[in-house]
């Protein structure tokens, strides 16, 4: 019971995410609300998953997934701002500031 | 001497990750703690990234204390970036800001600008010498000094000490 209603809450910011991947409004952005909330999404799917399953050695292979998706989630999505922002994809209009063009 | 505790540091690593993904017999130990001292002898020329762990308990000590600061910053910042999404105007403050780190090993700059990344609302962009290029997607502090302060230190106060 437990389980299932972390799943759920894992699967509901998965949601957000999407849903932030349509609504915003450039690639830096959408990469903020499509890369992140996969992070705390399916780490909630996993726990909820092992808790419902609960038996055998599922705890250390749903800690090995967390392990593995914090370790290369983050180098994924930098390398693909960092590429987007190389390659001159303009940034929305209502950027506030860019450092890193001013820098270079 | 930086080689050999890098190369401790992997095979610990190693042997951990594959109890993990084995189970408690002792042929998986066997073969997982030949294959682990294996990689970690060839690795040994390699460049010793692992070296800059400090291994004391202290370290070790701030170690788990950061799981439980890092989750904490997981969890409040999705909520934040989820609110967001969920608000029809859409309030967004997007941007490029320039934070500068302390840190000096490479593997600490690496866990920062990850840990920094996988929060959502910063993306690090690009790092160069000591300065992080973090795209914000609410900008608080326009200045270095002060998103340095907003979004760095929180971390940075727990990786100075398990990275030397």
């Amino acid at each position: 019971m437990i389980g299932a209603i972390i799943a759920l809450i894992g699967s509901i910011f998965l949601l957000l995410g999407a849903l932030g991947l349509l609504r915003m409004p450039d690639v830096y952005n959408r990469m903020q609300a499509g890369t992140k909330s996969t992070t705390l999404g399916s780490m909630l799917f996993l726990i909820g998953a092992a808790l419902y399953i609960s038996k055998g050695q599922i705890w250390s292979r749903v800690i090995l997934l967390i392990l593995f998706i914090v370790f290369t989630n983050p180098i994924s999505s930098h390398a693909l701002a960092r590429a987007a922002h190389k390659i001159k994809i303009p940034m929305a209009e209502e950027t506030v500031k860019d450092d890193l063009t001013e820098d270079e | 001497m930086k080689n050999f505790k890098h190369s401790i540091i992997l095979f610990i690593i190693l042997m951990v990750i594959w109890i993990l993904l084995t189970s408690w017999e002792t042929q998986e130990l066997i073969a997982g703690l030949i294959t682990s001292f294996l990689i970690a002898i060839l690795t040994y020329r390699l460049e010793p990234v692992l070296a800059a762990i400090n291994l004391t308990p202290k370290a070790l000590l701030y170690s788990i204390a950061y799981i439980f600061v890092f989750a904490k910053e997981l969890i409040l910042s999705n909520l934040d970036v989820a609110r967001r999404v969920l608000t029809p105007s859409l309030p967004l403050k997007p941007g490029i800001v320039k934070v500068n780190t302390k840190l000096k090993s490479k593997i600490g700059k690496l866990v920062l600008a990850n840990s920094i990344t996988l929060t959502p609302g910063t993306l690090t962009a690009e790092v160069k010498n000591g300065n992080l290029y973090i795209h914000w997607i609410d900008i608080k502090e326009e200045d270095v000094a002060g998103a340095t302060q907003e979004i760095v230190a929180k971390f940075e106060k727990y990786l100075e000490v398990i990275f030397g």
